[in-house]
């Protein structure tokens, strides 16, 4: 069958190449040094399967789109060097010198935070081997598909005693973990999936969370000391009834960061207060925006199998856990299975990479903010996929589906939305109400942050973070679908 | 040392590979990183069960060493907050030693217990800590068809 010949490919050549190495024995360092110069090895990243960017030879990595990462540098950058220009001087005459230096520290903090949030790995899962993706696929097939339907390619497990399925995911061709979830605009798997935020130009995952959270709460006291800073400068030019305009005139950078910080602080304040509650609960974005564990979506109620049931324990484990390392090995040299491999590969990935291109464009033109959810225009990739083999179909424009309902439940404790019939209309439905759902979060945030985000809502606004309070989950989710807005038009 | 290694290449160059046995992640106690204990199948002519769990086990216990998370992890932790993270650009981190640990461990076992029975185990970190892949050899030198009937479920190689 064809999904059989399209392995064995790949792993003849895998499994020829060792046989005819140049140096077969003893492979020493020279040996390998010969190689090296003989034709320059490359390095794992120049053959990375996402969409990703590299820089500085893979030391740095970020996501192909940037979104507006410039901007959110050059928010904090003007509004910084305003503070300083303007209000530094005459605080400090005026009060004390620990104000500037505060705010150096705090601007730097930020900055740097903000970088590594950027250019780290979030936890991204590398895409299973040729062995083990078949291995994978003998195991689905095995699990007894006698009727016409294609086989469930979900796994359940058990997890401190809560039932949690395990998706599929036809790109990277495994079961995804737990709390892992697969992001379409950089199109790889990241484990603790949070979201992918436009305004670092990253997605927030399992190994970048802490940088982000940092970045958000000192961006909040930067924000917010920037704030009280200017108004206790332009207070204390206005007084003895020189009036406000008087001293905006005296100093006009002051006005521009007075709107930006008037602007900002709440939906940063916001944001930071919101994730503080994540944080504590053991949650990611992701899962609270899908209700994972809120039960409200199912008839049984679930309870968050991460938790510790306790705030600092879980607050510990979130943010003071050891680092994990990097799975990509993004400046590992390639081994010659490895070369064979990649050299096999860009043939199986052009056609994968025909539905992201849609889907990107979609993304932009909706102006979504962070955007936890896959994008909506997978639906326009579907058409494509004929009513011909199942396999083959769900490996391509079937695939989306399967991918969209795995987006719409990674760790799935929404059994309704699962329980739908696997027919195709069924996953666009399922598709489209999943996306209506994003959208909604990011349809309704774009209207209440709209003037905020034109002058500088320089966070990362994340769909439910915005300014609503940190209120749980299920009163913000409910309230966006029930102001759901129709789902995009589908092609 | 080089001699060993030695001899671990020159299994996978005189022997053929037959089949690929992946071992996967137990997610009972949660995302933490452990693997099933099973015995697979495959296995049961090649090695005994207790060498095969003996090593599971210990990989396991070295994965909750590197996980764990106690006074160690919250003074790095601590530190690495207090300079903005930057510590990690020139420290190790505490799971990258368990990380050396676990890769010399896995060598140790592929030279003393599993090349001699023709397997070798992958370090999961090359995998994205997702499976323990063991490769199941058959020796060239052996009649071409034991290899063939010695794996019967869908092999990837043939």
């Amino acid at each position: 069958m064809m999904k059989n010949c399209e392995y064995q490919q790949i792993d003849l050549e895998a499994l020829s190449t060792p046989a005819p190495t140049p140096s077969p024995q003893p492979v020493t360092d020279n040996g390998k040094e010969e190689e090296k110069t003989a034709k320059k090895q490359r390095r794992k990243w120049e053959v990375f399967q996402g969409k990703n960017r590299f820089c500085c030879d893979g030391r740095i990595i970020m996501a192909r789109q940037s979104g507006v990462l410039p901007l959110t540098l050059g928010l904090i950058l003007l509004t910084s060097v305003l503070f300083f220009i303007f209000d530094c001087p005459f605080l400090v005459q005026h009060l004390t010198v620990c104000i500037p230096v505060i705010g150096g520290a705090l601007f730097v903090f930020v900055v740097i935070t903000l970088v590594q949030t950027s250019f780290s790995d979030p936890g991204i899962l590398p895409r299973a081997t040729p062995d083990e993706a078949a291995d994978v696929e003998k195991q689905i097939d095995d699990a007894g598909n006698t009727t016409y339907r294609p086989p469930p390619r979900t796994r359940e497990v058990l997890i401190n005693q809560q039932a949690v399925k395990l998706k599929y995911c036809f790109t990277c061709k495994m079961f995804r973990p737990p709390r892992t979830s697969h992001c379409s605009l950089c199109d790889n798997c990241v484990e603790r999936f949070d979201h992918h935020c436009p305004w670092v130009g990253n997605c927030v995952g399992k190994r970048n969370y802490r940088f982000f959270y940092t970045f958000i709460v000192s961006l909040s006291f930067l924000t917010a000391f920037i704030f009280g800073c200017v108004t206790t400068h332009l207070a204390l030019r206005a007084q003895d009834g020189k009036g406000l305009v008087f001293a905006l005139q005296e100093s006009p950078g002051s006005a521009v960061e007075l709107v930006i910080c008037f602007f900002s602080v709440w939906s940063i304040l916001g944001l930071s207060g919101f994730h503080t509650y994540l944080v504590a609960s053991n949650l990611t974005t992701n899962e609270d925006i899908k209700g994972s564990w809120t039960g409200k979506s199912g008839a049984e109620a679930a309870t968050n199998p991460y938790s510790h049931r306790n705030i600092f324990v879980n607050c510990c484990s979130v943010l003071c856990g050891p680092m994990p390392p990097s799975l990509i090995d993004r400046r590992g040299f390639l081994s010659a299975e490895e070369e064979a491999a990649a050299a096999a590969a860009p043939q199986a990935t052009s056609r994968e990479v025909e539905l992201p291109v849609l889907a990107s464009k979609k993304d932009i033109n909706v102006g979504s903010k962070c955007v936890s959810e896959e994008s909506p225009a997978r639906p326009a990739s579907r058409p494509r996929a004929p009513p011909t083999p199942p396999t083959a179909d769900r490996r391509r424009g079937g695939g989306g589906g399967g991918e969209r309902t795995g987006h719409n439940s990674a760790v799935n404790s929404d059994p309704a939305r699962d329980h739908r019939p696997a027919g195709r209309g069924a996953l666009r439905h399922t598709a489209a109400a999943a996306a209506g759902d994003a959208h909604t979060h990011t349809h309704h945030n774009a209207k209440a942050h709209h003037k905020r985000t034109h002058r500088g809502a320089r966070s990362a606004l994340d769909g439910p973070g915005g300014t609503r309070a940190a209120s749980p989950g299920v009163g913000r989710s409910s309230k966006d679908r029930r102001n759901a807005g129709s789902p995009p038009p589908l092609p | 040392m080089a001699t060993e290694f030695h001899n671990l290449q020159e299994l996978r160059h005189s022997a053929s590979l037959v089949n690929k046995v992946f071992v996967q992640r137990d997610y009972s106690e949660g995302t933490t990183c452990k693997f099933q204990t099973k015995f697979p199948s495959e296995l049961e002519s090649r090695v005994e069960r207790t060498l095969f769990e003996e090593t599971v086990k210990t990989l396991n216990n070295f994965y909750a060493e590197a996980e764990k998370i106690g006074a160690h992890s919250y003074l790095e932790a601590c530190v690495a907050c207090s300079t903005a993270y930057l510590v990690f650009l020139c420290m190790e981190t505490r799971y990258e030693k368990v990380l050396k640990k676990i890769a010399k461990y896995i060598q140790e076992q592929n030279e003393k217990v599993y090349a001699p029975r023709g397997l070798l185990i992958t370090d999961p970190i090359d995998r994205g800590m997702r499976v323990i892949e063991i490769s199941i050899y058959e020796d060239r030198g052996s009649s071409g068809s034991s290899s063939a009937s010695s794996s019967t479920s869908g092999s990837t190689a043939r």
